[in-house]
């Protein structure tokens, strides 16, 4: 009857193993069920429920994004799970024809976190939103980052409550009118990138939902990573907050507001490729690069997702519009042991050294003696 | 030291005498070492053979000022020649490290007691720490005691000072075990057992085990040669059935059963859990038993803690979360995801005295509303309560059986008192211990994951990992079989009534409660959880005089066992014993319209026997 919860022991990764796909296949492979993976196709991922968000919801782009990288990631659909918090977005497991849990508000993360510790064998990712996440479930967002349980976590942020109809949210900004802020919110909102550096996230994205490429394949990293995936998905909600990020993602500005961050390569934005950002001292500046002012390329930052100081990708998350290019993609991406990992490897070290616990000797323990 | 260790030449005459229990109260500051020195009494009391029962009594404050009131710790023991239940009602013995000690103790030994003073720890200083205006050393108010003036603190570094290289303050952490030993001289105990744990446990400060070695024998010699007692004191051993044994604690019990019942089942043991008081010992306890394959997690806070145990449910693993009441209050919200998902969480509340932050460190069983309604909707959940420290062992492998049986949360109500007491516990032979069978389904032929077992309504453990049986769970509503969301009206009635159903239906699995004396008569003493000592004990006095008194204690409070009513029935009277305001008997009277009288205590102590024997006597 063992469905696999106990193999979990002999599963063993290597910690420092790159966050490359190559070597996250390799991990999978390791575990003791390795039945051979017909090759799946996105609509093996689709559950067949009926889809219940508005139409133009930014959801379904996000959706149909995950469930299009699924099959690429080799994963057996019976070792996906689904967890979310309540929200519009935590309605995503239901979509999903693999396993999925639909918690309570705010608290998907410390589910995930008891699903991935109790058996490191499935893929689990966390769908959450910007009030779940960051209001609700705050505690919990920081810590299952600093644990660094191999889990992806996608937040679907619309700077808005949309289930229960358009209060503002933690990430909306200072002044918006909404319902239960009719006179402007006074709350100052807070940015989901720097709540994850600071909280040691091993890897940290962004993406936008009308950008399906990009999107795509930031899911796809994100998968692929080995340690806690953070990817903020900007999500337009079309009912309470429609257009909050279409002033620098709309297709026709995008190029020139938006910094598309990519690991190795200077950081150089524009429909003609002449602007980027350079550093001035401790702070980043916008430079045109020209003849005038003599900048190339090679003045700028370059991108460097792998550096262990996250200061710089803690700069980038900082930057906004209108100052700044609104910048997506992978800002941080490290190598550390998870927290799964290093659970089991305590457990193997104590079976080593003590041997199977066995329970007539443990209760048999201390101070015994005999009667009669 | 061997000089010491010589039996003198001429002894001085000493009457021996033999009692039949004895209950010593060790009480001094919280940095005395007084829950150490009553442990250590405690086993080599249960080593040679006495019945044990104790009562650890510590203050919230890790470190009062020292010699202040509230920095007093106490640990009560009793030890006998037959069967005993409670750490006894009255001490007989105060041992009194200071002022504040004597001061908060007094009141609670019996008349003509015995008082064993430090009285070096009787200054000027002290005493006005303690409040005393004058010294009751020379005021006379000690004159209806026999009491022992030993200067502990004196005699302690004049042994050591000579013998080891310490700092005084060092040394005079020893004098515990000084004090320690003049209580086995004093009650004809072994040094043995506890020289040994002092090897062991200063294994690697060889200068400080000789010190406490040398600070126990001391203190036993001193007893021995001075004048001071002219009496010593035996209590044979008790005759309990034969077996082995071991001294347990509620905790110690707690965390070996659940370990237990994970290895029966054949799965993980995910613990879950927040530091909190009094329940931190089990995670302590689990948290190094990892050579079992027993993964704890230290949540960020209780909601964690208990959601990511509903995780390790969801992956057909034994998730439990342990805390005390007010971690419970927080938790509450998941449990109710758990029974609406129809998970097998299990959880361990320790209850202490409440509300709020309460009485941290104090025992109370004021959650038992709060385990079987406090949650939103109509949310019920299984409700079980160990009565003693060992049976804490037995229900937690029930506590397991039970959810997984029926797929639904159960909530163990242990507390302080069972928590942080201790008592001998005939160890159990492994190959009796229960079966815990787990059917985790794995064909995907029709399969419906909220389909149900026609006998215990329980649905189907399918889990991530089973090919073709991926499902979507969650806490909205869902239609029966099928599992769906569904807010169809007909359907969330027909749900209610059946998760209510499930729970019912574990009266037909549970044994029937036990009536301890005749099945009818004048009282029945009703109670649950850590009364059963008192009660039980209060209960025998009674019958011994001729009284029509019963008792019966209840280990499962929801359901009932299914005889209970039949059982009320045959009394004229039911009392109820409780640490709270009435809870258990308002549940009595609301199910069976039996005019059940509460009897409460709310003071964050257990009840005395003579308490419950006095309120059963107002009904005879």
């Amino acid at each position: 009857m063992n469905t696999n919860g106990n193999e979990t022991i002999e599963h063993k990764d290597n910690a420092e193993a790159a966050a490359s796909p190559e070597a996250y296949a390799g991990s999978m492979a390791a575990g003791e069920v390795a039945p051979p993976v017909a090759k799946l196709t996105k609509q093996d991922f689709v559950s067949g429920q009926e889809v219940r968000w508005c139409p133009g919801c930014g959801d379904y782009s996000i959706l149909n994004n995950v469930q299009k990288v699924m099959p690429e990631l080799g994963i057996p659909r019976e070792k996906i799970v689904f967890v979310s918090g309540i929200g519009c977005s935590s309605r995503f497991p239901y979509y999903m024809n693999t396993y999925g849990f639909h918690t309570i508000h705010g608290r998907a993360p410390a589910l995930a976190t008891g699903i991935k510790a109790s058996n490191p064998d499935l893929s689990v990712w966390v769908i959450t939103g910007d009030g779940d996440a960051l209001s609700i479930g705050g505690n919990h967002f920081m810590h299952v980052i600093r644990r660094n349980l191999d889990i992806n976590y996608i937040l679907f942020n619309n700077r808005i409550y949309g289930l229960t109809k358009g209060q503002y949210s933690p990430t909306s900004e200072v002044g918006k009118r909404t319902k239960s802020s009719p006179s402007g919110a006074i709350d100052y909102p807070l940015n989901p990138l720097s709540v994850a550096i600071a909280s040691e996230a091993t890897f940290v994205a962004r993406s936008v939902d009308i950008d399906v490429k990009h999107l795509g394949q930031t899911i796809s990293a994100a998968a692929h990573h080995k340690g806690v995936s953070f990817v903020e998905v900007y999500q337009n909600c079309n009912i309470f907050n429609d257009g909050a990020f279409e002033s620098f993602t709309e297709r026709a500005v995008r190029s020139d507001k938006m910094i598309y961050l990519e690991h190795g390569q200077p950081l150089v934005f524009g429909k003609e490729r002449n602007k980027g950002i350079k550093m001035n001292g401790a702070r980043p500046e916008v430079v045109e690069l020209n003849s005038e002012t003599g900048l190339t390329a090679d003045d700028l930052l370059v991108h460097n997702i792998h550096e262990p100081d996250p200061s710089v990708a803690f700069m980038l998350a900082r930057m906004q519009q209108p100052d700044f290019p609104q910048p997506v993609g992978i800002f941080r991406q490290i190598a550390r042991a998870t927290y799964e990992d290093l659970l089991v490897a305590q457990i193997e070290e104590a079976v080593a050294k003590q041997g199977h616990g066995r329970i007539e000797k443990l209760i048999n323990s201390g101070d015994v003696w005999t009667v009669g | 030291m061997s000089t010491v260790t010589e039996t003198p030449e001429e002894r001085r005459e000493i009457i021996v005498e033999e009692l039949e229990a004895v209950t010593i109260r060790f009480a001094g500051d919280s940095g005395d070492g007084m829950q150490l020195t009553g442990s250590q009494f405690t086993n080599t009391s249960a080593i040679i053979g006495n019945d044990i029962s104790t009562l650890p009594d510590f203050p919230a404050e890790i470190r009062a000022p020292a010699g202040s009131l509230p920095g007093v710790s106490g640990f009560q023991l009793n030890f006998s020649s037959h069967d005993i239940r409670t750490p006894g009602d009255v001490p007989n013995v105060l041992v009194a490290m200071n002022p504040a000690a004597l001061k908060v103790n007094l009141p609670d030994l019996e008349e003509g007691g015995t008082i064993i003073i430090n009285t070096d720890e009787f200054n000027a200083g002290n005493l006005e720490k303690a409040a005393y205006t004058s010294n009751p050393l020379e005021d006379g108010s000690l004159g209806a005691y026999r009491v022992h003036r030993l200067p502990i603190t004196t005699l302690n570094v004049n042994a050591l000072k000579q013998e080891v290289k310490l700092s005084r303050k060092e040394m005079d952490r020893c004098k515990n075990f000084f004090a320690l030993g003049v209580l086995y001289w004093l009650y004809d105990r072994p040094l043995a057992p506890t020289r040994e744990w002092i090897k062991a446990k200063f294994a690697k400060n060889e200068e400080v085990a000789r010190a406490n070695e040398i600070a126990l024998q001391t203190g036993y010699n001193f007893a021995d040669t001075a004048e001071v007692f002219t009496t010593h004191y035996t209590v044979k051993k008790a005759d309990l059935p034969p077996g082995k044994y071991r001294r347990i604690t509620g905790n110690e019990a707690t965390a070996m059963g659940f370990i237990a019942a994970a290895q029966l089942a054949g799965r993980t043991l995910f613990y879950g859990s927040y530091p909190i008081t009094p329940a931190s010992d089990i995670l302590h306890e689990l948290s190094r038993r990892k050579n079992f394959g027993v993964k704890t997690f230290q949540a960020e806070d209780e909601i964690a803690a208990v959601c990511a145990a509903i995780g390790a449910c969801f992956t057909g693993n034994i998730g439990l979360t342990g805390t005390s009441g007010p971690g419970v209050a927080l938790k509450q919200e998941a449990v109710g995801l758990a029974v609406m998902t129809e998970l097998p969480l299990i959880l361990i509340n320790v209850q202490r005295g409440g509300p709020s932050t309460g009485l941290p460190t104090k025992t109370e069983q004021a959650d038992l509303f709060q385990a079987v309604w406090g949650r939103n909707g109509e949310c019920p959940v299984i409700v079980i309560a160990p009565s003693t420290p060992s049976d804490c062992f037995s229900m937690a492998i029930e506590a397991v059986r039970l959810a997984f049986k029926y797929m639904t949360p159960v909530f163990y109500l242990s507390d302080g008192y069972l928590a942080n007491g201790a008592e001998p516990w005939r160890i159990p032979d492994v190959n009796a211990l229960p079966e815990i069978k787990i059917n985790f389904v794995t064909d995907p032929t029709n399969f419906l994951p909220y389909a149900r077992d026609e006998r215990t309504l329980a649905r189907p453990f399918a889990v991530p990992g089973t090919p073709g049986l991926e499902h979507r769970i969650g806490g909205i509503e869902k239609q029966n079989l099928t599992g769906n969301v569904s807010y169809d009206p007909e359907n969330h009635e027909m749900m209610v009534k059946l998760r209510q159903e499930k729970v019912d239906r574990v009266a037909q699995d549970i044994p029937d409660i036990e009536v301890y004396g005749d099945e009818t008569g004048k009282v029945l003493v009703l109670g649950w959880g850590s009364t059963y000592g008192a009660i039980t004990s209060a209960v025998e006095n009674l019958r011994r005089e001729g009284h029509a008194v019963s008792g019966a204690h209840l280990r499962y409070l929801n359901p009932f066992p299914k005889n209970l009513g039949e059982v009320l029935k045959g009394f004229e009277r039911v009392i109820v014993p409780e640490m709270n305001l009435g809870q258990l008997s308002t549940m009595i009277r609301a199910k069976f319209l039996v005019d059940a009288v509460p009897f409460s205590k709310v003071k964050g102590r257990p009840f005395q026997i003579r308490e419950i024997v006095r309120k059963v006597e107002e009904y005879l």
